[in-house]
């Protein structure tokens, strides 16, 4: 155990989750405390700032029933930490790392801080692996690879839940299908309902035995929010590079993260950004998200799937602009492509992976990807623009090569995006080249001639 | 160095930390703070007490702990082993870590063997910018050691040829004043104060990309300035490292602040395999790397911007020319808001300080072509990507950015989501440097350069405005040479500007290889209004086999092969001859 200081009657006053203390010990700034109430409670909490006569302290648990009078303060000497060891998966977590599932304490072989440590870029491997997740819209068009940071746009209403749930599931690498995935579940302020949907899912099919699920509901305390990341990541990194295993680590909702951390901002008294959020909102996600990766001469991988909840369906809001600026694309959902029941709702245009160009072509899926990838884009961009033409001038209005796009555009969205069952790449592969097939030749310019004669029959030409 | 401070900390809050010192502190002087000595920089001076803004992690600092002064402004180490080198935002380096990870504290840089040529005698008289001799060492080019600018005096010892490392002093000089100086082959320099130069030159030639619609359309000489601003998935990164890859510069400086930690793995895994294409050597031998990501301290990256540039500044006095690329900048402009905010400052528009716009100024002024201290001709070519929030290019780091620099080239959202890169919007790019490069341009052989990159432009420019008809009356109503107009327009975007970063024939284009592209393509255009007002029917035109060909040229065309594009050009004579004769033939016919 570590040497515990306890000071009580010391504190001069408390405002929301912080604790103004004087100060008559040495202690380092971001040292774990735990605040004992008059009920003997402890909560946890770190320090927060120092200067000659006080110290502030942020609590992060709920701050009610804490009075000047009988509040203890117990001082750690170190940062927080969270004990790891072998057995994490298959059990349930809080969010700060206690058993929820009435199981054993964990045999813990090791504390880590719970902050992480950056990882050096010349440590990193680069990720080139690429995942099947039997998800068209990701497999073809927006490759997914082992060690990548992908999140989920999503909006209030949109099926994202189900959408992570199915890659957890189906999850695997193309070349060797049988190895699975570790999944770290980390539930930021999610409902009782959507933590039992995940749990019961990945108990329908077997695969909670190698999941551990950290949950933070919705009514527990907000400040809590901002460590359940934290303890999730710092277990998925024990697994990923200390067991060797491949690790998918879904964080949901990021959305109430952020929210949380505006809220305990406010309180220390911040200058706000943008809609209120800190300044340091960008710096604060990049600790969570760049702690995704491999790293050379390690075995295993750590790839993030976070999902946040567009505010106003809003991609310009600074939860998801600022996301999309730390992490390796973004897969958007779109309510409208809902509406029309396509599911999953995945909005191609918009989304993007940027690690898709180092796991795909020749060596690592088909030699043709890319380039099907890529002529498909752009066919489908032009659909759109046809689109907004249509519905100005009528699609009788229209020159007979537009309609042709018209219909691509249909198709592309009720046969490609759309699909029931999960997908290999191949079959993936084999839609795409159907679809282009109904399109004039002479405008694939993003395809060769070899690849035009490859795949597309020359049968297939609808000309004008 | 003599009295260097030492004062004792008060308070802390974040990176910023409160110390009280009986000894005075000069402002930007450079500390360490605590026992593991966390490099920081003294911001301000109030009576006794100082405020220190710290590089690294502050987390178990304590009240009370000491807060050593250097005696010298912030300063970074340079020397030849810069070349090949990744570092972090202070110049220290990364690949000499033994852990995984990145951890707070001193990092000790081992000293490297270098061989020294000495160009000098003994009693030779040295001023600043003197060249003493010749660096060389089998994985990097061969560098130069000059005395350092403020130098003025004799020089008393000068080491004989040989193999020393690279901290060892080779020649000593007297100074007017009687001191003596011993100059090693690396040397310091404080990264906010610019390196002096013999005299700034006007722009005359191109920093040539390999990227046509930079190169052609918003060119960017050799010692000027471009921004990039663009939302994310815009595609900055990849054209920062095109540029990067296959830009002409002798030295190229990548500066990643606070961005992804596997694009800087990817640019490590990428420069030592690709070929400099002019110097057939790896490309990470001419490139020194930055690395701050953005889960690393946000003080850092702050200073990493100036890092980049004063190494920067340290390769142009020796004559050589420099790209600096810094990705990106707002990242930065966040640092000084983040930081201005806990030092109380009063925030300006966006909650930035209010001298954001003149440290930006600061910056990119010191791109510059210049005739160096010792005479040789060198430069400095700042290239920086903005990351707008929102996407939304009327955000201050933008407008700021906007008013310093002298190329702009906005990314446009539709353009990448449809996958057409490089994404630069031509409608609202812009150079500065444009007009000067015509005359570099017709040197190298492209006499009708200025009209055909304007009959680029003006296609464009007209596309834009036929596309708002087209969408009220339909693209069937518009008159036939309007018709041909988007034809056209159309093939200067799939034809010429779009270029695949990924391609291995395309992700570079010589200047060569341009203008063939750009002759070709102007003569289609020409010759195909000659067709058309002699009667020809604009659907033929528009399904000539060749135009599947011309599209394709930039991924099929290789640099080898050019003699390629004169036979596509005879096929094009070809097909439009075919044409004409059917008209004529078809115009016979109805006549009779």
């Amino acid at each position: 155990m570590f040497p515990e200081v306890v000071l009580s009657g010391a504190a001069s006053g408390i405002q929301g989750p912080l604790l103004f203390l004087e100060r008559s010990l040495r202690v380092g700034l971001n040292e774990a405390v735990e605040v004992l109430g008059a009920d003997g409670v402890p909560r946890p909490g770190r320090v927060a700032a120092l200067d000659e006569s006080r110290m502030v302290v942020e609590v992060l648990e709920p701050t009610q029933d804490l009075g000047l009078a009988g509040t203890r303060l117990r001082f750690h000497g170190k940062p927080l930490q969270f004990g790891v060891g072998p057995g994490l998966q298959g059990r349930i977590f809080d969010g700060v790392g206690r058993p929820l599932d009435g199981g054993p304490p964990l045999a813990i072989v090791e504390e880590r801080p719970i902050a992480g440590l950056a990882i050096n870029p010349t440590a990193r491997a680069l990720p080139t692996d690429f995942i099947e997740t039997g998800v068209t819209a990701i497999d073809l068009l927006n490759s997914l690879v082992r060690g990548q940071k992908l999140p989920v746009f999503s909006g209030g209403g949109l099926p994202h839940a189900r959408i992570c749930i199915e890659i957890a599931q189906h999850a695997r690498l193309l070349k060797q299908p049988e190895a699975g995935f570790s999944i770290v579940f980390a539930g930021i302020g999610v409902s009782h309902t959507a933590a039992e949907q995940f749990r019961s899912a990945m108990q329908h099919s077997g695969a909670l035995s190698h999941t551990a699920l950290f949950l933070n509901l919705a009514s527990d305390s907000s400040t809590q929010r901002l460590l359940t990341p934290r303890f999730a990541l710092t277990a998925a990194e024990y697994l990923a590079f200390t067991e060797g295993r491949h690790v998918l680590v879904i964080l949901t909702d990021m959305t109430n993260y952020c929210e949380s951390l505006r809220e305990v901002s406010s309180s220390h008294g911040e200058i706000p950004g943008r809609k209120g959020y800190p300044g340091y909102l960008y710096s604060d996600l990049a600790t969570l998200y760049e702690r995704a990766g491999r790293i050379r001469g390690l075995p295993g991988s750590l790839t993030q799937l976070p999902v946040l909840t567009m505010p106003g369906d809003d991609i310009s809001h600074p939860i998801p602009d600022l996301t999309g600026y730390i992490t390796e694309g973004q897969m958007v959902l779109d309510r409208q492509l809902d509406r029309h029941g396509i599911y999953p709702p995945i909005a191609v245009l918009p989304s993007l992976s940027r690690l898709m160009d180092q796991g795909t072509g020749a060596g690592y899926t088909h030699e043709d990807h890319p380039a099907l990838a890529a002529q498909l884009y752009a066919a489908y961009a032009r659909a759109n623009q046809v689109r907004v033409l249509a519905s100005v001038v009528g699609e009788e209005g229209l020159p007979a090569n537009d309609r042709l796009y018209l219909a691509f555009g249909n198709e592309f969205e009720s046969q490609l995006i759309r699909q029931q069952e999960p997908r290999t790449l191949d079959e993936s592969m084999q839609i795409g080249w159907r679809l282009l097939g109904r399109l004039p030749h002479e405008d694939l310019s993003r395809l060769s001639d070899a690849q035009l004669a490859r795949y597309l029959k020359p049968a297939d030409t609808t000309h004008a | 160095m003599a009295d260097s401070g030492q004062a004792v900390i008060v308070a802390l809050d974040g990176p910023v930390v409160r110390a009280r010192s009986p000894v005075p502190f000069s402002i930007n002087e450079a500390v360490e703070v605590g026992d593991k000595g966390l490099l920081g920089e003294v911001l301000r001076i109030s009576g006794e007490v100082i405020v220190v803004q710290v590089y690294e992690d502050t987390a178990g600092l304590q009240v009370g702990d000491r807060v050593q002064g250097t005696g010298q402004p912030l300063s970074v180490q340079l020397g030849p082993w810069l070349l090949g080198g990744i570092f972090d935002g202070l110049l220290r380096p990364l690949n000499d870590a033994t852990s995984a990870y990145v951890h707070p504290g001193r990092v000790q840089r081992k000293p490297q063997q270098f061989h020294f040529q000495p160009r000098l005698q003994a009693d030779a008289g040295v001023h600043g910018g003197s060249v003493l001799g010749d660096i060389t060492s089998p994985q990097a080019k061969k560098q130069l050691l000059l005395a350092p600018p403020q130098v003025q005096g004799k020089l008393v010892m000068l080491a004989p040829a040989g193999d020393y490392p690279d901290d060892e002093i080779l020649c000593k000089v007297r100074q007017a004043d009687g001191g003596e100086l011993g100059i090693a082959m690396t040397q310091s320099w404080p990264v906010r104060i610019p390196r002096p130069a013999a005299q700034r030159l006007a722009a005359h030639a191109p920093l040539l990309t390999g990227q046509r619609l930079i190169d052609v359309l918003f060119p960017v000489a050799r010692g000027s300035s471009a921004a990039m601003p663009g939302g994310f998935g815009t595609g900055k990164t990849i054209l920062q490292q095109s540029i990067a890859k296959w830009c002409d510069a002798d030295v190229i400086v990548y500066v990643g602040c606070g961005e992804r930690g596997n694009e800087m793995a990817e640019v490590l895994e990428q420069f030592p395999q690709i070929e400099d294409p002019r110097s057939h050597r790896p490309l990470l031998e001419r490139s020194v790397i930055i690395a701050n990501t953005s889960n690393m301290p946000v003080a850092a990256r702050e200073a990493s911007i100036y890092t980049g540039v004063t190494v920067a500044e340290y390769f142009r006095d020796q004559g050589l020319h420099v790209a600096l690329m810094a990705d990106s900048t707002s990242r930065w402009a966040e640092a000084l808001r983040e930081l201005g905010g806990r030092l109380g400052e009063l925030p300006a528009e966006g909650g930035y300080p209010a001298y954001l716009g003149s440290r930006q100024a600061e910056f990119y002024e010191r791109a510059a072509l210049v005739r160096t201290l010792s005479g040789l001709t060198g430069s400095v070519t700042l290239i920086g990507a903005v990351s707008p929030p929102g996407g939304d290019f009327s955000e201050p780091v933008t407008l700021h950015t906007q008013r310093n620099v002298r190329c702009f080239w906005p990314l446009d959202r539709d353009r990448a989501r449809a996958r057409f890169y490089p994404a630069i919007n031509p409608l609202q790019a812009y150079s500065d440097d444009a007009a000067s490069m015509i005359g570099w341009w017709q040197q190298q052989g492209a006499a009708e350069f200025a009209s055909q990159r304007r009959r680029q432009l003006e296609l464009l420019e007209e596309q834009a405005h036929l596309a708002r008809m087209v969408r009220i009356v339909g693209k069937d109503a518009l008159p036939a040479s309007q018709q041909l107009t988007l034809l056209c327009a159309d093939l200067v975007n799939d034809a010429f500007l779009r270029q695949s970063a990924y391609s291995k024939i395309d992700c570079f284009a010589s200047p060569q290889r341009q203008i063939a592209m750009l002759q070709l393509l102007d003569h289609f255009i020409l010759r195909a209004r000659q067709v058309l007002a002699s009667g020809a029917d604009m659907g033929h035109i528009e399904h000539l086999p060749v135009l599947r060909r011309v599209r394709r040229m930039g991924e099929e065309i290789s640099e080898a092969a050019l003699p390629e594009f004169k036979q596509l050009q005879d096929q094009i004579d070809a097909e439009f001859a075919e044409l004409q004769a059917r008209s004529v033939s078809t115009e016979e016919a109805g006549v009779s």
